[in-house]
């Protein structure tokens, strides 16, 4: 499935200083159940959002009134644990366009490439700073620029590079997904898969 | 120029190399589920494809199957619809589907190597982390996301970024009623939950030599709760022994082909990891969690260590999911539940290990006790082999195979509050129900702790 293309994100950002949140808590398994790719983001940190009964847990980030954004910035070791792709449709859902984290876990970080949303490692330094920087106002805004590879702190104007790449970073400004790269290759596919004994 | 494992079973699955890119890698077997397949489908419907090699696909129902009445139609709707889709998907894309009640039904992680389908020297992948699984046969096998499920299904290939190298090698020899699952979990205390992340890791040395093979499956098997791809041990006589005579193993002269290619999968003596680490045997433990992710773990002797490498808030907050308070010990903690299954302790070993401890003794009345068979298989060898009855005896019952209280898709959910010992492989936040505690531990812990009913060192039952 093509996406959206992504160029230069400018926005306010939601922070969620956790270390080493699961896709179990980015969206719990009793919700992949859908056999379509439909309405995953009401159930986004579902059991951090909600109360058993139902009742908002108000002091959840996410639930803050004052945070507001496509940028989601966490902390480290972001998206460890099931392979379930669900985690970023459900963050794509949502309304995130990027999340931001010090340290990614590999399957979420492909997951997130795969769908669209941009994954965008910084330094722990840097990320305490975006950190702070929130926290002296929720509605600071951020710039994220694919092409120049870089993320900005528009207050302060101090900005980091980060890493993708070539391949993906052509994928992500054009909408393009994986599927149809291979596509064109499977003349190549097949006739590796005659030539080899497994 | 000098080759790890890893690296030969790697660079002759690449179909491409991109430049500042991934690597197009074939793959040769693929595992699909109901859970992360069905959107996959729709997006090979949307592209106007069919699956591409169907005979290397492998499907099963397992994630969020019952445990109970597998005869009867599955009640929750939800559940049933993925089934059903899956059932369709396959019958329309000429795929073998093992569904509820076929002789060869199981978690998916249990039933590839059991029916000889995991090879070494194999690619091997499905939409669940726990494909590591698989590489305990010196195959590369890992988790994918859907989108990739839909790229293998389309292509039988997919796009991957080489991975970094670790090597993790323990020699000497384990101490009594120490099992590979403590291994694991020790590994994973030491590296913390992301210490692999961007490595693909071969475990090496006496410890894993001597091991069977299902014990190196639950090795591998965790590999990923350490953040790494997945994780493989080099084939050895164990390995062929196990493999030789199953359904789907190559037979007469094609074993005799196959056997001369896995005898020369091993790391070449010179060959560089760009991480190494080295344990000692004799300092593991029986092991058990107690925070909120796999490395947050301890000798099951020791009392609650503080907050390190992770950030002050993060450790507080899963000690508070825990009702647990550092300086604690673990010893002697009251349990509600134990759970015996999954891929991870799931298969006939897991069975007989359980069995050994709580023969001739009572399960305890305040633990409820999940045993949950891996596969249709497992459960028939429980069978034969007697087990069933040594379970029975000592007051426990066995449910049908499935995923179950692993990931509480299905009914099998730890209620909120309370406290399970359980051999799966993650003690996440509600990850086996809404509010659930979960300690991971080795199926000897768990058979302690559900005959006195609280957190017990199985070396001190006697
Ligand atoms: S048993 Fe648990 S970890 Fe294994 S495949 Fe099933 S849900 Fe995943």
């Amino acid at each position: 499935m093509a996406y959206d293309k992504f160029n230069i994100l400018n926005s306010s950002a939601v922070p969620l200083n956790i270390d080493n949140v699961d896709t179990d808590q980015i969206i719990p398994a009793r919700f992949l159940k859908a056999t379509e790719r439909k309405g995953f983001g009401e159930n986004l940190f579902k059991d951090w959002r909600y109360n058993s009964d139902g009742t908002t847990i108000d002091s959840f980030p996410l639930n803050n009134k004052v945070y507001s954004g496509k940028i989601l910035i966490a902390g480290k070791n972001f998206g460890c644990g099931s392979s379930r792709e669900h985690a970023v449709w459900a963050i794509y859902d949502y309304g995130f366009r990027a999340v931001v984290s010090s340290f990614f876990a590999d399957i979420f970080k492909n997951n997130c490439l795969n769908i669209g949303v941009l994954p965008v490692q910084v330094s722990e330094e840097f990320l305490v700073d975006i950190f702070s920087q929130i926290d002296l106002n929720s509605k600071s805004s951020f710039e994220v620029n694919l092409e120049i590879q870089e993320f900005k702190i528009i207050e302060t104007g101090k900005s980091e590079k980060f890493n993708i790449s070539s391949y993906k970073k052509s994928n992500m400004s054009n909408g393009f997904d994986d599927i149809d790269y291979l596509i064109n290759k499977k003349e190549e596919i097949s006739k590796f898969a005659n030539n080899s004994p497994n | 120029m000098a080759k790890t494992l890893f690296d030969k079973v790697w660079d002759s699955h690449v179909i491409e190399k991109i430049k500042d890119g991934p690597d197009v890698l074939f793959i040769d077997r693929h595992f699909i589920h109901e859970v992360t397949s069905p959107v996959a489908f729709v997006g090979l419907k949307n592209r106007g494809l069919k699956v591409m090699f169907p005979d290397k696909t492998f499907a099963t129902a397992d994630h969020n199957t019952p445990t109970i009445n597998q005869h009867l139609p599955i009640k929750d709707k939800l559940s049933a619809m993925q089934v059903k889709t899956l059932e369709k998907n396959c019958i329309e894309h000429g795929i073998d589907f093992w569904g509820l009640g076929h002789n060869k039904n199981g978690i998916v992680h249990v039933i590839g190597p059991e029916n000889g389908i995991t090879q070494p020297g194999l690619t091997i992948v499905c939409g669940d982390s726990h494909t590591s699984t698989h590489g305990a046969f010196g195959a590369i096998a890992f988790g994918i996301g859907t989108s990739e499920v839909e790229m293998v299904l389309a292509c039988q290939s997919i796009m991957q970024q080489k991975p970094l190298k670790m090597r993790i090698n323990i020699d000497g020899s384990l101490n009594s009623h120490v099992t590979p699952k403590d291994v694991a979990i020790y590994i994973i205390s030491r590296l913390s939950s992301s210490g692999a992340t961007g490595y693909f890791v071969e475990y090496s040395g006496e410890v894993f030599k001597n091991m069977s093979m299902e014990g190196r499956m639950t090795v591998c098997n965790l590999s990923i709760e350490m953040g790494a791809r997945g994780g493989m041990i080099a084939p050895d006589e164990k390995t062929f022994e196990y493999i030789k005579g199953r359904e789907y193993a190559p037979k007469g002269e094609e074993w005799e082909n196959a056997l001369s290619y896995w005898k020369s999968l091993k790391t070449d003596n010179d060959a560089i990891f760009d991480k190494e680490f080295n344990f000692n045997a004799s300092d593991i433990e029986p092991m058990i969690t107690y925070g909120t992710n796999p490395g947050m773990a301890i000798p099951i002797s020791k009392s609650i260590p503080g907050s390190g490498s992770d950030s002050e808030s993060s450790y507080q907050k899963a000690l508070d999911y825990m009702e647990f308070k550092e300086g604690e010990m673990m010893i002697g903690k009251k349990i509600d539940y134990v759970f015996l299954g999954s891929c991870t302790n799931g298969r006939i070993e897991d069975f007989r290990t359980f069995a050994s401890l709580i023969k001739g003794r009572r399960k305890s009345d305040n633990v409820d006790a999940w045993l949950v068979p891996g596969s249709h298989k497992v459960l028939k060898s429980i069978k034969d082999e007697g087990i069933l009855d040594i379970l029975t005896d000592s007051g426990f019952q066995l449910r049908e195979p499935g995923c179950s209280a692993c990931l509480a898709m299905n009914d099998d959910k730890i209620p909120k509050g309370k406290y399970a010992v359980s051999t799966t492989n993650r003690n996440f936040e509600g990850r086996q129900g809404p509010g659930a505690r979960t300690l991971l531990a080795s199926p000897l812990v768990a058979a302690a702790t559900a005959i006195t009913g609280k957190i017990t060192d199985p070396r001190e039952i006697i």
